[in-house]
């Protein structure tokens, strides 16, 4: 008895001994922050000036500012269009690279190659494509006899100038489809496939349920990242033309930052952080009955 | 650069295999469609970066370039402070990947080995920061580092990861877990320490995983733009997408393209050797974790 007892101890002790790197920057980069956000959320603040304390009025101005519900238009719109078409542009590219084709490790490395380009030189790069003098995509329209709109300035394409960049990136999610494919035992589709099961009734029954976890797993890490745009807003259009690409966390940067408004953002980021939570909630609660966890037990 | 060879095809069965010869076409044609069109833009972006100033400007764009302007691979680094960007970058995406890989093997190793009280919590509580949005911390995390008098150093950029990152400890910790128990049995009966455990057994197996750490931890550092907007002032400590992140600026009359197209390659290639040379423990290490 006492011999188990002591061994539960050490294994507690060694436990704690290696998590503590994490725990102590659990408390100072993530706890603490996210409390002191709170309270700086209820005050007037400038980084500067102690903060004052203001109750809900950051809050209820927040609902009355133009910018902050087009900031949420924006984001949303951009969120609904690109994390749907991302995951099933990668998943199309999964599925179709995991057959015995041609060059199939030449395809794999070609799609991924523009995952590896992200960020600023990314921006940079389709800064340039979509200029309507000079750039690369009106050219290749003008291939098909279209006439390409000037999308970064123009505040009706500007956004979904935006979209068409973020599908240059489908590779990256295509790589952990792949992974997640390899993971369907051949012996299921075998067996299907002898009870006279077509190709599409396999994927439907055998394919998805098994790589529904991946599924789920980039819904909603792709949703918590458009939710986060920053990068192509301050480098591409400064969150024009006429705040056609005011992202949220554009928003939240310029009166933090540019306004030196810390009391108002941290309201901001409150909200976000909210919307975050409920909307992944939202997702696994749904995803219970569609997701299929090895074992058979859904969590 | 070779290419990836990862997962394994099905084999079909024979009944299938009579009827796949059109879906084979079909799928190679569209696969090679896409990888045109994905390819292009690369493709133009390394052309665009060794045509002149005045041929940037021609449209319809041209595919090669007229003349070869070597000379915008040296332009950069006078005008742009390029060499300072480019050492300030490495520097501390050097000290991040170190960090991140000693932080995060560590505490993937306690969660993994070690079936101490609080496992199950403390694990959920670090999955669900993974949703914690870094827009939602920035400003306390700000004023706690202007306290500390580290606005426009590196250690805001640097020290936070030394602490541990939620993702790359889950990946670890997947990868840990399925070590055989009997190899740490063996250790303990020749008398080894949990420490030493960690360093001598559990490290060397896992190179994949780590690789893939390392590889996620540089390209985090390399691409990050919002913290090092927000902490570093002084020019001559700005990062490399900050730097690039000016060419757009309004301070240009006529943005300078060709400069643009440099950085990007330029800015591309510390990530394709990485990729390069660890490619195949990366693929490797995202198989054998599972994203599950």
């Amino acid at each position: 008895m006492s011999v188990i007892k002591s061994e539960s101890r050490r294994q507690t002790f060694y436990m704690y001994l290696f998590i503590s790197p994490w725990l102590v920057g659990f408390l100072i980069f993530a706890l603490y922050p996210i409390l002191s956000s709170l309270y700086y959320s209820f005050t007037d603040y400038d980084i500067i000036h102690p903060p004052r304390f203001i109750g809900l009025a950051n809050y209820t101005e927040m609902f009355h500012n133009e910018l902050f519900w087009r900031s949420v238009k924006v984001t949303l719109r951009y969120t609904f269009i690109s994390v749907p078409v991302q995951l099933l542009l990668g998943l199309g590219f999964a599925l179709l690279l995991h057959q015995t084709i041609p060059w199939r490790g030449f395809f794999r490395t070609a799609m991924y190659f523009p995952s590896m380009v992200s960020g600023v030189a990314m921006s940079l790069l389709w800064y340039w494509i979509f200029n309507p003098q000079i750039g690369l995509f009106n050219y290749m329209l003008s291939w098909f006899g279209i006439h390409g709109p000037a999308w970064l300035m123009n505040p009706d394409t500007a956004l979904y100038a935006l979209i068409i960049m973020s599908l240059w990136t489908a590779g990256s999610g295509m790589i952990l489809f792949l992974a997640g494919l390899q993971g369907v035992p051949a012996s299921l589709i075998e067996a299907a496939n002898l009870d006279g099961a077509g190709r599409f009734r396999i994927f439907l029954n055998i394919t998805l349920p098994m790589i529904s976890p991946v599924l789920l797993f980039q819904l909603i890490m792709g949703l918590i990242d458009s939710f986060q745009v920053f990068t192509q807003a301050f480098v591409m259009t400064q969150g024009g033309p006429n705040y056609s690409t005011w992202f949220y966390v554009y928003n939240l940067y310029t009166s933090a930052f540019k306004e030196y408004r810390a009391g108002y953002s941290s309201a901001l980021a409150w909200v976000l952080l909210i919307v975050v939570m409920l909307f992944t909630a939202v997702i696994m609660r749904l995803s219970r009955r569609y997701v299929h966890y090895e074992g058979g037990s859904s969590r | 650069m070779s290419t990836v060879k990862a997962t394994r095809p099905l084999d079909p069965s024979p009944r299938l295999r009579r009827r796949i010869k059109p879906v084979k076409i079909a799928s190679f044609t569209a696969l090679l469609v896409t990888t045109f069109l994905m390819l292009l833009p690369l493709f133009f972006m390394v052309s665009t970066s060794l045509k002149s100033k005045r041929e940037m400007l021609k449209f319809p764009p041209t595919f090669l370039p007229e003349s070869w302007a070597l000379r915008n691979y040296v332009d950069i680094f006078e005008t742009l402070q390029f060499g300072t960007l480019y050492k300030n970058s490495l520097i501390i995406a050097g000290f991040s990947v170190f960090g991140t890989l000693l932080s995060s093997a560590l505490v993937a190793y306690g969660f993994a080995r070690y079936r101490g009280r609080g496992n199950n919590f403390w694990f959920i509580l670090l999955l669900s920061t993974m949703m914690l949005p870094y827009p939602a911390i920035m400003i306390p995390q700000f004023v706690l580092f202007s306290k500390m008098q580290w606005i426009d150093t590196f250690l805001p950029l640097i020290v936070p990861a030394f602490f541990g990152s939620a993702y790359n400890i889950f990946l670890l910790r997947q990868f840990f877990s399925t070590l055989p128990e009997e190899l740490f049995d063996a250790g303990r009966i020749d008398g080894c320490g949990e420490l030493r455990m960690w360093r001598t057994i559990a490290l060397p197996l896992s190179a994949p995983a780590l690789a893939t750490v390392a590889i996620f931890a540089f390209i985090y550092s390399w691409n990050d733009l919002l913290t090092p907007v927000l902490y570093l002032s002084s020019s001559d400590k700005f990062t490399l997408p900050v730097g690039m992140a000016s060419l757009t600026s309004s301070r240009f009359r006529i943005p300078p393209w060709h400069l643009l197209m440099v950085a990007s390659v330029l800015a591309m290639v510390p990530i394709v050797t990485l990729f390069a040379i660890a490619q195949k423990q990366f693929v490797e290490g995202i198989v054998l974790t599972g994203i599950k």
